[in-house]
């Protein structure tokens, strides 16, 4: 059997079109397994309206909790924690200067749990975090919804990509598009991480063209085929210009320019792609390309 | 952490990247300098910050910052495995048999669980660099904190917490702060007074509105929302809002003007006088929110 591919859609800036990109390109194959790996600020359902038939829950860290008719206030915990995340209380009357966990600092590092000569710290699994199997119109998709303030992001992305691996053995898709995070930092990472194509949608910005140097940087670390689409290409063409002349510079392919087109925004709110909204539109036209670009590059 | 009480710290976040975080942060700082108020704007954004495009400034402080990771001493070391067993980031790989150690420098989150374990002194601690913190001098009495982690880290967090406690005093504490609901926008939001969200008018920004709004009623802060790109989208934002009682505090339409302005890291308050006192005035009614 043939090895899936693995496309991921990346961008470094938010908000450059990666997710209405991704879900353009996903409704252009037959038979994919989409991943959504913007476990933060997961948008990819709203279009692509799967029907979930598996649901679990995703562990994505511990909290400890203090016993308080164990704790003897020795203060020990405070000594240890290298996160801020033990206060005492400063009022001795009110609380007997009892010790407290601020839950917004603690790392889960279980390391108060461990020392805490009477035992009163307790590690309380965070699991109101979950992920999704689910089929589409086209396929299938994993996607994962991350708890408010939990940790651990890059654990489910690859836990999301793991299970979009499996969906696409099982059922014999041979193309796996991953919608990626914003930023550079582990969530990316697990993105990337094993893939074969990247694409990093940017933005003729100032501050498009900054993360865009970042991002690629990031991905040139990878074993991995990058390609370039700026998306709003014609909001400012001396910008679009610098990030082609960056890119032939870097020898980065680009392989589209996207118009500003209210279509986009428009197909989103009907919750369809564009290349469904508005099959006919010059916008629709270029991601078309580029899916075939894409799904018959061969060359490594 | 001191702070003096009579600052005002108001973070500019949202939970959808690109909805104009920065462009709503940079815009109203710019605002504040030319009132001549005592001003700092810090670049919370550590994995993409851009507030500095916006802005001619002079380097007056860099600082980098470090973390500890572990290091492993061979001749010490009985591989006994309790440092592993004690770590909870799978930083530490130990063969007993093969009598082999090593650890994963990127996986360590600098908590001395290891350092704890070890009766034997096996294991001490180094610094590896994680980013860094610069300061700029914008005006007389304007500064930008900008923090900047080193692309790959595992966590931009302790970066930002540097950056916020190394940001002077200044009557007005800006924060522009990175996208999401995890970690890095926790870092930011927790020390503010108000809460600025930015978003647009779509399915993906009300759906992101959501989670951002249900993590800041966790955190018992004030807020209120700026629409951007209004125009777009559809009307399902604005009777959220509603429905919720959640305080407009601008509203920005869409327009390919503006887009531009912003493309080529120029203010809008520096090219169209109606949208200065339109900020002008978006500054009054989140100080008066902040001392409610």
């Amino acid at each position: 059997m043939p090895k899936v591919k693995e496309i991921c859609i990346l961008s470094g800036k938010g908000g450059t079109g990666k997710t209405s990109l991704a879900a353009a390109l996903a409704t252009l194959c037959d038979h994919v397994v989409v991943a959504d790996c913007d476990v933060d600020a997961a948008n990819l359902h709203l279009v692509l309206n799967p029907d979930n038939y598996l649901t679990e829950i995703f562990i994505s860290g511990q909290k400890a909790v203090i016993c308080n008719n164990k704790c003897t206030q020795c203060g020990l915990c405070l000594e240890y924690c290298r996160f801020k995340a033990i206060e005492r209380c400063p009022d001795p009357v009110i609380a007997e200067g009892r010790v407290s966990i601020v839950e917004t600092s603690c790392d889960g590092c279980w390391l108060c749990s461990r020392i805490c000569p009477e035992n009163a710290i307790e590690m309380v699994p965070q699991d109101k975090s979950k992920w999704f199997v689910g089929n589409f119109r086209k396929g299938k998709m994993v996607h994962a919804r991350l708890a408010p303030g939990e940790e651990n992001s890059g654990k489910l992305v690859s836990k999301v990509r793991e299970q979009a691996r499996k969906t696409a053995e099982s059922s014999g898709a041979d193309t796996i598009i991953i919608d990626g995070p914003p930023g550079t930092g582990c969530a990316a990472i697990a993105s990337l991480t094993g893939a074969d194509t990247v694409v990093v949608v940017t933005e003729p910005t100032g501050s498009g063209l900054h993360d865009l140097k970042r991002i690629l940087e990031l991905a040139g670390r990878f074993h991995i085929k990058i390609y370039v689409v700026v998306n709003k290409s014609d909001l400012n063409p001396d910008m679009t210009e610098q990030i082609h002349h960056y890119c032939k510079k870097e020898k980065i392919p680009v392989i589209g320019n996207l118009p500003f087109d209210t279509e986009m925004v428009r197909a989103m709110v009907q919750c369809q792609t564009v290349t469904e909204w508005a099959p006919g539109s010059a916008i629709s036209g270029i991601i078309k390309k580029i899916h075939r670009f894409l799904i018959t590059d061969h060359t490594r | 952490m001191t702070t003096k009480s009579s600052v005002m710290k108001i973070a500019i976040a949202s939970g959808k990247g690109g909805t104009g975080k920065t462009f709503i942060s940079t815009n109203l700082f710019a605002i504040a300098v030319r009132e001549n108020r005592n001003v700092v704007l810090t670049d919370c954004d550590a994995e993409e910050p851009n507030v500095t495009e916006f802005f001619h400034g002079r380097v007056i402080d860099r600082k980098t910052i470090t973390q500890n990771v572990a290091q492993i001493d061979q001749e010490k070391c009985v591989y006994c495995g309790i440092c592993r067993d004690w770590c909870s980031y799978n930083a530490i790989i130990c063969l007993q048999e093969k009598k082999h150690i090593c650890l994963i420098e990127d996986l360590c989150h600098d908590c001395g669980a290891c350092l704890a374990a070890c009766q034997y002194g096996a294991i001490s601690e180094k610094e590896k660099t994680i980013g860094e913190v610069i300061t700029f001098s914008i005006a007389e009495n304007a500064l930008i904190t900008e923090a900047r982690a080193h692309i790959g880290v595992y966590s931009p967090v302790p970066v930002i917490k540097a950056a916020l406690t190394l940001t002077a005093d200044a009557d007005i504490m800006l924060m522009d702060a990175p996208p999401g609901i995890s970690c890095p926008f926790i870092a930011t939001v927790v020390p503010a007074d108000f809460v600025v969200l930015v978003t647009e008018p779509t399915p993906f920004g009300l759906n992101d509105l959501k989670l951002s709004v249900q993590t800041l009623e966790q955190l018992s802060k004030p807020f209120g929302v700026v629409i951007n790109r209004a125009g777009l989208g559809d009307d399902r934002m604005y009777e959220w809002l509603d429905e919720k009682k959640i305080p407009l505090l601008m509203k920005i339409p869409y327009d390919k003007k503006i887009a531009q302005i912003y493309s080529e890291s120029r203010l809008l308050v520096n090219e169209d006088l109606s949208y200065g006192q339109a900020f002008a005035r978006l500054l009054i009614n989140i100080e008066r929110s902040c001392q409610k």
